[in-house]
């Protein structure tokens, strides 16, 4: 792993490849890194993230976060936003499961409260939160039904009972992206997701019991104006995305602008995965409507999902999830487009912003953020490896250096097959039974491959992404019990 | 290549599956991708049992494309029609104006108390995707997003 040796470094934690480094590159890219971040990126990030910028109507730069790691066309850890009338629109930069995202909830719960009933309590989770292939949701639903969650997302949810209308005020853009239409969804993208409506899925998504130990607040205040108010409080944080109707959706339109981009735009293909379509097309409209009927699907999946941790928690406390203080922190994605106006006076515009392994972290005072979050920042959740614990973090004022973006989570550092080559899937789960973290997974197989060795640091993550002026740390969460998917 | 149909994973990609599939004749490697692809999501593959049948047909510009349309079906049918599926008798015919596959599936419903999954593959990607003559026939090289 090397980066090449054409980037500079153009301040402490920003690293530029110039627009010579390959033909046809239209800006440079940056990537957000300190020495050790940027030696453990793969060689492939450069090369993608060059690649993103030879994409017509990119702006600025195509940035990596600090967790950037090889990705399907674009890196995960992208940004790039797109102008909206001379750029593109790409399904890989968006990723196969668009709308993964992460929700944080807190409760009033301490500890030495949870302690006592952890096994039963995850247990309980494993069992009521389907994981795995082949699990159907909780949710019954016909291909009508189905796609009024297309068009409303997570407010449909609430409106079924699942949920509160504070929930939603606590999601990116209120858990329903406007744009949505599902005449742009294929049946078979319908029929692939119907049945899976609340369900967490697999390979790197989780749900997770956490618990914030005094030495894991960086900032009190913060902290506290986030619901993170007392001692040993234990939270839940949680990972999925828009299943299998999300990856439907992307491969019928990747399949689509292939054969388009040669003959109807003239465009070339670098890389397949980097198939793409003008964002003034019909048939990047279409993708841009389908893609957000994905992200809606996202934010009810994981809207359905609360629901039945809120039912969980209930039943094994004996008590009813409101005098539990059950509360959403906040619902973030971090695999979208969005169209947002960035820049100021007279140079302020509207772009189409990929965000892919990214998260959007919005500054005080941003007008989209809600009146709780206001004057905090938009709270911004970082997943970590099962093993180093996460991060709740914050928006910053200045916080502009990629379109108000910040790392996603650890990335990767290796692959699964070498993973599974070095750590047994049984033996983890007794490791980290012996460390006082719980493991209920579908796959002991895909429990070895998502083992703490195979990610990049997360302290080192989080550190960085707040050095470099993207975001800041707020809470350090460690995990005491784990139901992988 | 005598030993039918083969596969093994390699250690390519930081987040994901890799597999190169062999086979003597084109109908051969695309059978061994199918395989690679169940053995990837199933804990015990040969245990299948061929009880549920489907026939897909489908027609790409090139091979290429057309092993990942294949792929892609059997991956939407095991989420939308939760199948579990590897091909029988294939034919494919390779045209100057695109390459035609007609594969006849056979497998059984998802039955949680009888299948034991190592993963749920999200779809096969165009990532690195090659499809190779070579001196013992053709090679298919494969990116599974996990």
């Amino acid at each position: 792993m090397a980066a090449p040796s054409a980037i500079q470094r153009i301040a402490p934690m920003v690293w530029e490849l110039g627009i010579g480094h390959r033909p046809g590159m239209r800006v440079p890219v940056r990537v957000f890194a300190n020495e050790k971040l940027l030696a453990e990126m793969d060689e492939k990030v450069f090369e993608q993230a060059a690649n993103v910028a030879t994409l017509p109507g990119i702006v600025e730069a195509s940035y990596c976060m600090p967790d950037a790691h090889w990705g399907y066309g674009f890196p995960i850890g992208g940004v790039a936003a797109m102008d909206v009338r001379s750029g593109v629109i790409s399904p890989g930069g968006i990723g196969f499961d668009i709308n993964c995202g992460m929700r944080l909830v807190r409760t009033d719960l301490t500890w030495p409260e949870l302690e006592p009933v952890l096994r039963e309590l995850v247990d309980a989770l494993a069992e009521r939160v389907p994981a795995g292939v082949g699990r159907d949701g909780f949710v019954r639903l016909d291909p009508d039904g189905f796609r009024e969650v297309l068009v409303q997302g997570a407010r449909w949810a609430v409106a079924q009972g699942y949920g509160t209308s504070d929930d939603l005020a606590r999601t990116e853009a209120g858990g329903c992206f406007a744009a949505a239409d599902p005449e742009c969804v294929s049946e078979r993208a319908v029929k692939r997701g119907l049945r899976q409506l609340g369900t967490l899925g697999s390979g790197n998504h989780y749900l997770e019991v956490q618990v914030l130990h005094a030495e894991g607040v960086f900032d009190a205040e913060l902290a506290r104006a986030f619901g993170l108010d007392r001692p040993e409080q234990v939270v839940v944080m949680f990972h999925c995305g828009s299943r299998g109707f999300g990856h439907q959706v992307a491969t019928d339109y990747l399949h689509d602008f292939l054969r388009a981009m040669p003959e109807r735009f003239g465009l070339p293909v670098i890389d397949r995965e980097l198939a793409c379509a003008p964002f003034d097309s019909q048939p990047g409209r279409d993708y841009y409507a389908a893609m957000c009927c994905a992200a809606n699907m996202s934010f009810a999946n994981r809207q359905v999902i609360l629901h039945r941790i809120r039912e969980v928690f209930s039943d094994v406390f004996g008590r009813s999830p409101e005098s539990l203080g059950i509360r959403q922190i906040y619902d973030v994605a971090h695999n979208t487009a969005k169209l947002e106006e960035h820049g100021s006076g007279r140079s302020r515009r509207k772009l189409l912003v990929h965000r892919k392994g990214a998260t959007r972290a919005f500054p005080p005072g941003h007008p989209e953020l809600p009146a709780e979050y206001r004057e905090t920042g938009q709270p911004v959740i970082i997943g970590g490896s099962m093993e180093t614990g996460s991060y709740l973090m914050a928006g910053v004022e200045g916080g502009d250096g990629a379109f108000f973006s910040t790392a996603h989570g650890s990335g990767r550092t290796m692959s699964r097959t070498r993973a599974r080559k070095l750590v047994r899937g049984r033996e983890l789960q007794d490791r980290m039974a012996a460390r006082g973290i719980l493991v209920r997974s579908s796959s002991m197989r895909g429990l070895a491959e998502e083992a703490g060795i195979a990610y990049k640091d997360v302290d080192e993550v989080a550190a960085v992404s707040e050095a470099a002026g993207l975001s800041r740390r707020v809470a350090h969460l460690l995990p005491v019990g784990n139901v992988k998917g | 290549m005598s030993e039918g149909p083969a596969f093994e994973f390699v250690d390519d990609v930081t987040s994901d599956l890799s597999f190169v599939a062999r086979g003597a004749t084109l109908p051969e490697v695309f059978r061994a991708a199918a395989e690679a692809l169940l053995h990837a999501t199933l804990a015990a593959p040969e245990m299948l049992r061929a009880v549920e049948r489907r026939r897909v047909e489908l027609a790409e510009p090139d091979l290429e494309l057309l092993l990942l349309r294949f792929l892609n079906e059997l991956v939407y049918l095991r989420d939308a029609e939760a199948l579990l599926l590897r091909p029988g008798e294939l034919q494919l015919e390779q045209t100057p104006a695109g390459d035609r596959l007609v594969a006849e599936l056979a497998g059984e419903r998802i039955d949680p108390a009888r299948h034991v999954f190592l993963c749920e593959v999200k779809a096969a990607t165009a990532h690195g995707l090659a499809v190779v003559a070579g001196p013992d026939g053709y090679r298919a090289t494969v990116t599974l997003d996990v």
